[in-house]
């Protein structure tokens, strides 16, 4: 049986935003329950909203991330339902016209190819608030209304992810894109991210294609769920169609959600009924014109888009496509890199002490590197003294340690420590004749054509001068020596 | 004008229950009466009137902390306080949140419901010193045009006690009427002040929409809801406006810099200059003949005093009531979602889980008008009806906006009764929506254009029923027709 797999994915992100979208609690994660609130967010009779504009901004630089066209005019709509969390029995949120449509991305398809994700629209709402039911047998339901009126996006993408491990990718480059924006830390443990996917198989038989039934998976709280709720998904969907042969036209589509500590999907609504939202514009709030000077500046605030720098980076840099990734995860770290390799002769070198010293100190101590003591002119010096054989990069890597650690400069600390390379030839000469004495087994072997032997003879050099002596000097002295 | 002392001093209740907003002010500037005695008048007319057979109703509370607000007022006078209002009572509308009160719009399902907060008109009011003296009774969530459907019964009529008084402002267009109150705040989203305001013999006021802010007040039809005012004298309006109106509300977004507040004193002015349009449709046989004759007369007056008028057609005037009855349920049938039994108001008991409470909830708290337009509001806003209803409602809607605004670019205000027909009986219409409905044809158009509007008692039937005559403007020309009935007040109040 020959089948393709169809994946489309509804992410909503909450936006940082000093306060919520339409009132002026704070918006923050968490607090003691209903402390976060007012009348406008807990919706109480004859209260009004207010359009917070860091969220229409925010959701601007979303959509410019995304490449998507953002709307001249745009206005929000209420969507009716009824639910103990939605307190005005309606939420917030666009339909007609939303802020931005009609973006994409790029992301490594399952084949190693590049798959291009078609974003149709993004639009704004609030979010809702929180049902607690406690485990322990009482028939007694808390709510909490605190994430009431946080600032959301929805981003809808077409269905154009061909497998679970390419809806993995594409959430996690919406995440790097929109926290490399600044609009949102995207953590799926909190729920600043959450994705829905909707998914089926177009099934090849007989030279004919078939749609089967679409099932709406929720539930996925990390990329790992995302990734193994939708490869159960494809599995029961592959055996539902052996068994059943249902089409899409028949069954419709419905909604299963995913138990993580099962690894299986569970049927939570079948056959949706076409739910009535009711949808109208919102009266208490004005249509909202967004000017191209307004854009222009956001753009500018944007700086360099993840996408446009890792192809500047690939097709510049001669930096692999992993590397790009890896130096694009935030927008600090691709400042960071861009600053550092500024005007350097080989930006790959820089890539590379960057990915693996200066990842490594952060990754140990899990900070940004926004945070570290070293700056990227302080970290480009130490490059620049690598370059000018002052140290080794051996050397460096020590040298970057202690600049993290103390805050102090490159140059400071080698000399500090008497670390400046020797670059006397006449005391490398010393050392190189000392160790052809020392080792004549490896010299000789060297002289009868064991190439290999001048690496233990380097080793050698180098130990005997502390590492400080100029690499490339004493490889051509032993060689000179050994002829 | 004021009064001298000793004439003052030998006034009782009755008397001080007399005067209007504005000579109260007068008075207690001149320290010719107190905020106190004035509150304690009506009072005495409140509970005098509560136990006559058949009381007006028109408070469902009257606070008891009235008279301690008016003894701080009068202290702060004392201390050489001057607001614009100081110690000058005034009747709330039981829509419009006074913090730590009760707010029931006069219905079930909020019983027990204290406000959390206050209104920016009310704060505003506060401000200015005014005290507030009850809550009025009103159709429940201000749907209705004879205040019958209200959980706390019917108003009635203070010039015939078997009438309605209009609606859904009844409660308080029947205090000022009454007597029982100088002035009270209204709320019209389709005539609901000036309606009552008709049939009781008063002065109403609705301002352009975006005038007065509406934070606090418990929304109806948010794209047609105005806080108005029911008022015994033109320059009482224009009093409170300029207090209540000052300035945009930062918590409301459609609320609009109107520059009211810096209006200075009333003056009547010479109509000479000035085009009245009339419309044809609210003038012609439909129209109860008696109404026919008081509007005649109001419009010989505006002739004799300068003013050309000239009758207009504007055809889509008669999809007004039709277009306001898809609109404004559809935007009720939202807003009072939140009406759940999950957060306050009131929680039906007995329900076997969360379906048959909001089931049990909504069905014991909400009464039949308000249940008839959370269904019609559903109705037109479903998916496969939206585009036939609502989305067309919100098409003619614009049309009628356009044909208004070419309407005034030919004439400077429009004037017709305010209602088709004289106060009705109780009981009337209550079981017949369709006719309950087309009482609202005259004032219906001004909540859609966002135009101000005003209806001043044009004259009376044989009878002696109060007939209105109602005058829209410009949006935002609230001081045209502030000017126009003032002039038409001096000619015949008194
Ligand atoms: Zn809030």
């Amino acid at each position: 049986m020959k089948y393709e797999v169809v994946i489309g994915c509804e992410v909503h992100v909450q936006l940082q935003t000093r306060s919520k979208a339409f009132c002026r609690c704070p918006n923050t994660f968490g607090g003691e329950p209903n402390s976060r609130v007012c009348p406008v967010c807990m919706g109480l009779p004859g209260s009004l909203p207010v359009t917070n504009s860091a969220m229409i901004e925010a959701a601007i630089l979303a959509g410019l991330a995304l490449d998507c066209d953002i709307a001249g005019v745009t206005k929000f709509d209420r969507k009716h339902y009824v639910y103990p969390d939605l307190p005005k029995g309606y939420q917030i949120s666009q339909f007609d016209m939303p802020i931005c449509t009609g973006g994409h991305i790029d992301i490594p398809a399952s084949d190693g190819s590049l798959r291009r994700v078609r974003i149709i629209r993004v639009h704004m709402e609030e979010d809702a608030g929180k049902n607690i039911h406690p485990d322990d047998g009482r028939s007694v339901s808390y709510l909490d209304y605190n994430r009431c009126g946080t600032p959301l996006l929805e981003i809808v993408s077409e269905p154009d992810l061909r497998a679970p491990q390419e809806a993995s990718a594409y959430v996690q480059a919406i995440r790097e894109i929109l926290r490399a924006v600044g609009v949102s830390d995207c953590n799926m443990e909190e729920g600043s991210l959450r994705c829905d996917a909707n998914i089926n198989l177009w099934v090849y038989e007989d030279g004919k294609k078939y749609a089967t039934p679409i099932a709406e998976i929720k539930n996925m709280n990390s990329f790992r769920s995302i990734r193994n709720a939708l490869e159960y998904e494809v599995k029961r969907q592959v055996r539902e169609w052996e068994q059943s042969r249902l089409l899409l036209e028949v069954a419709g589509k419905t909604t299963r959600g995913y138990l993580e500590a099962k690894g299986i999907t569970v049927l939570q609504r079948a056959k949706e009924e076409a739910s009535d939202y009711r949808y109208f514009p919102e009266p208490d709030l004005k249509p909202i014109s967004i000017s191209r000077e307004m854009i222009d500046a956001l753009k500018a605030r944007v700086g360099a888009l993840p996408a446009e720098r890792r192809r500047r980076y690939i097709g510049e840099y001669g930096i692999t496509e992993q590397d790009a990734l890896n130096l694009t995860s935030s927008a600090a770290m691709a400042d960071f890199f861009e600053a550092a390799a500024a005007g350097h002769p080989e930006p790959k070198r820089i890539s590379n002490f960057i990915l693996a010293e200066v990842k490594k100190y952060l990754n140990q101590r899990s900070i940004g590197v926004d945070e570290l003591a070293v700056d990227a002119r302080a970290f480009r010096r130490l490059i620049d003294l690598v370059d000018a054989g002052k140290i080794s990069g051996k050397i460096a890597k020590e040298v970057f340690v202690d600049m993290a650690d103390t805050g102090k400069d490159a140059l400071a600390i080698i000399e500090e420590k008497g670390l400046i390379q020797i670059d006397n030839s006449d005391a490398i000469a010393q050392a190189v004749d000392e160790v052809i004495v020392e080792n004549p087994d490896s010299a000789a072997d060297y002289k009868n054509g064991k190439e290999k032997a001048i690496g233990f003879l380097m080793g050698q050099v180098m130990k005997k001068t502390k590492g400080k002596a100029n690499p490339a000097m004493a490889i051509q002295l032993l060689r000179a020596k050994l002829k | 004008m004021s009064f001298p002392v000793f004439w003052i001093s030998m006034m009782n209740d009755r008397r001080l229950n007399g005067l209007t907003l504005s000579e109260m002010r007068r008075a207690l500037q001149a320290g010719e009466v107190s905020s106190v005695e004035l509150v304690e008048a009506f009072r005495n007319a409140w509970e005098e009137d509560s136990s006559n057979e058949k009381p007006v109703n028109g408070y469902v509370e009257f606070f008891a902390d009235a008279a301690q607000q008016a003894r701080k007022a009068d202290e702060a006078r004392a201390a050489g306080g001057h607001g614009k209002l100081l110690g000058l009572p005034i009747a709330v509308k039981d829509n419009i949140q006074i913090a730590g009160r009760l707010t029931t719009c006069a219905s079930n399902i909020l019983q027990g419901y204290r406000a959390p907060y206050s209104a920016t008109v009310i704060e505003r009011l506060e401000a200015a010193g005014a005290v507030f003296l009850g809550r009025a009774n009103m159709d429940e969530f201000a749907m209705g045009s004879s205040c019958e459907y209200s959980c706390y019964g019917a108003v009635r009529n203070p010039h015939d006690r078997d009438r309605t008084a209009g609606g859904s402002s009844g409660g308080s267009a029947a205090l000022v009427a009454a007597k029982q109150a100088p002035f009270a705040l209204g709320s019209d989203t389709g005539g609901s002040v000036r309606l009552p305001a008709s049939f009781c013999g008063v002065y109403g006021l609705k301002p352009s929409y975006g005038t007065l802010s509406r934070y606090g007040l418990v929304a109806f039809g948010s794209s047609l809801d105005q806080i108005g005012f029911l008022a015994r004298s033109v320059e009482d309006l224009q009093l409170v406006l300029s207090v209540a109106a000052a300035g945009v509300d930062p918590r409301d977004q459609t609320s609009e810099k109107t520059g009211f507040e810096n209006a200075g004193p009333l003056r009547a002015r010479s109509l000479s200059g000035l085009t009245i349009g009339i419309p044809g449709q609210l003038v012609s046989e439909a129209v109860d003949p008696q109404v026919l004759q008081v509007f005649d007369e109001f419009r010989r007056w505006l002739e004799s005093a300068g003013a050309k008028t000239r009758v207009i057609s504007i055809p889509v005037l008669d999809a007004c009531v039709a277009m306001y009855y898809i609109i404004a349920p559809a935007e009720a049938s939202s807003n009072l979602s939140r009406f759940d039994g999950v957060k306050y108001g009131r929680r039906a008991a007995g329900a076997e889980n969360l379906d048959a409470m909001y089931e049990k909830t909504r069905e014991e708290g909400f009464g039949p008008e308000v249940k008839r337009r959370i269904l019609i509001g559903n109705y037109v806003l479903s998916s496969g009806y939206y585009d036939a209803y609502y989305k067309k409602a919100q098409g003619v809607r614009a049309l009628l906006q356009q044909r208004m605004d070419a309407v005034f670019e030919e004439v400077d205000l429009l004037a017709s009764p305010t209602s088709p027909t004289p106060p009705f009986r109780l009981g009337e219409k209550v079981d017949d929506p369709l006719a309950m409905y087309l009482t609202d044809i005259c004032t219906t158009p001004a909540n859609l254009t966002k135009s101000p509007a005003l209806s001043l008692p044009g004259g009376r039937t044989s009878d002696g029923l109060p007939v209105g005559v109602q005058l829209t403007g410009r949006r935002f020309c609230e001081m045209t027709l502030l000017e126009t009935a003032y002039s038409w007040e001096r000619e015949h109040a008194g």
